[in-house]
């Protein structure tokens, strides 16, 4: 049944349908970046269609996973159609090997449920949506460098809002005999601090 | 009413006349230790999953109750002992550290769980690698979540603690025991003997 949306899709965009699959009931279509968002709006909006429910939106990082002229970054989109239930899932390939600037259009404009969905992307891919009314980080701090879920963010780097305590901190085996709480408990015996045996 | 002398026989206590007429010396920081022991109010921080078992431990099942540690106190500036209870966030860091500094000497910490002591297995850019990188803390209770049992076990260390006077923050000791040669060949472990690390330098 739905087929017919991926049919639908590559007779009104032609060439802007650079791929499509379908599997298990599961229709994908790759869409050219440029025609990201009036594809969107004719899913919305034509009467075959009906995608009414927008369902998930996020960013994939192809690292080295790619050829060089390949984009590296993949947005993703999952949509729904409440009236007809069917269902399709939308990707467009962005952005180069550095991956300075990845930018593609906004869904905000189309569905507003994409207003938090983006900002998360942004903030965790470094995806810039043009169009967006709100984009900032939604999850990490302001003061955060970079994007954490990038393939090439370091995995154990974190960025302390405060300095760490010093002292005790990363101090080694083996600790003095006063140092720190021992396992088991003690009880403390007040003779010996008076000096009585 | 807990007991004032120590387990080992320690002499904070005298007893001049016993019965129930009679009366008895300590010193004055005995006392307090004491007094201060079977009285702390906490205040949960309670940020994740742990919290389920937080509450185990608040109600009459377990009962913390039964330690003195009974009336949850969501003012710091009312609170003795913080309850850390849960993963905390990069994001957190500062406002836990508030928390703490807001709190009245004197002040105690517990690290409920392995996230609020080690950070557990969220080894990432998000979370904070146990609260201790940001505030002193005196009991890490370890589990995920820890079993009530270990919850009291840990409130009981610090009550210890509390009656000690000890007031150093507490270090997560490796758990290696030095294994020694028996004379069967049978590895003996020696307990309360420093461990010797490989290469023998010992401080």
């Amino acid at each position: 049944m739905s087929k017919k949306v991926l049919d639908l899709l590559q007779e009104k965009f032609g060439a802007a349908i650079l791929a499509t699959h379908a599997q298990f009931g599961d229709d994908t279509a790759v869409i050219e970046p440029g025609s990201w968002r009036a594809v969107a709006l004719f899913l919305r909006d034509d009467p075959r269609l009906g995608m009414n429910m927008f369902t998930d939106l996020c960013g994939v990082d192809y690292l080295n996973q790619r050829g060089e002229d390949e984009p590296r970054f993949e947005v993703v989109c999952h949509l729904r159609s409440l009236q007809y239930a069917h269902r399709i899932r939308i990707k467009s390939r962005i952005g180069d090997a550095e991956g300075e600037t990845v930018e593609i259009d906004s869904l905000v404009p189309v569905w507003k449920g994409a207003d938090w969905f983006e900002r998360e992307t942004f903030d965790l891919m470094g995806i810039t949506f043009k169009g967006h009314p709100d984009l900032r980080r939604i999850l990490m701090y302001p003061e955060f460098k970079g994007a954490p879920l990038r393939k090439d963010y370091p995995a154990s780097k974190t960025q302390p809002l405060i300095p760490y305590r010093e002292g005790t901190l990363d101090k080694l085996f083996p600790f003095g005999p006063d140092e720190g709480m021992a396992f088991g408990r003690q009880t403390h015996d007040y003779r010996n601090d008076r000096g009585e045996s | 009413m807990g007991d004032l002398s120590n387990g080992r026989g320690g002499s904070s206590v005298h007893v001049i006349q016993p019965g129930d007429s009679g009366f008895a010396t300590t010193r004055v920081d005995a006392l307090l230790n004491w007094a201060k022991k079977y009285s702390l109010f906490q205040y949960p921080y309670v940020t994740a999953c742990c919290a389920m078992e937080f509450m185990a431990m608040a109600s009459p099942r377990f009962d913390m109750a039964r330690f003195g540690a009974e009336a949850p106190r969501f003012s710091p500036r009312q609170a003795d002992l913080l309850w850390v209870v849960g993963t905390i966030s990069q994001r957190q860091a500062p406002a836990l550290k508030r928390i703490y500094e807001q709190m009245a000497d004197p002040k105690w910490v517990l690290a409920f769980g392995t996230c609020a002591s080690c950070g557990g297995f969220y080894d990432n850019y998000t979370t904070l690698a146990g609260i201790d990188k940001v505030i002193p803390c005196d009991v890490y209770v370890p589990g995920c979540p820890p079993r009530p049992e270990a919850v009291i076990d840990g409130l009981l260390l610090l009550q210890d603690k509390i009656a000690r006077g000890d007031r150093t923050p507490g270090i997560v000791k490796p758990r290696t025991d030095p294994l020694v040669m028996g004379p069967d060949g049978i590895e003996l472990v020696q307990i309360g003997k420093k461990p010797v690390l490989d290469g023998g330098s010992e401080a």
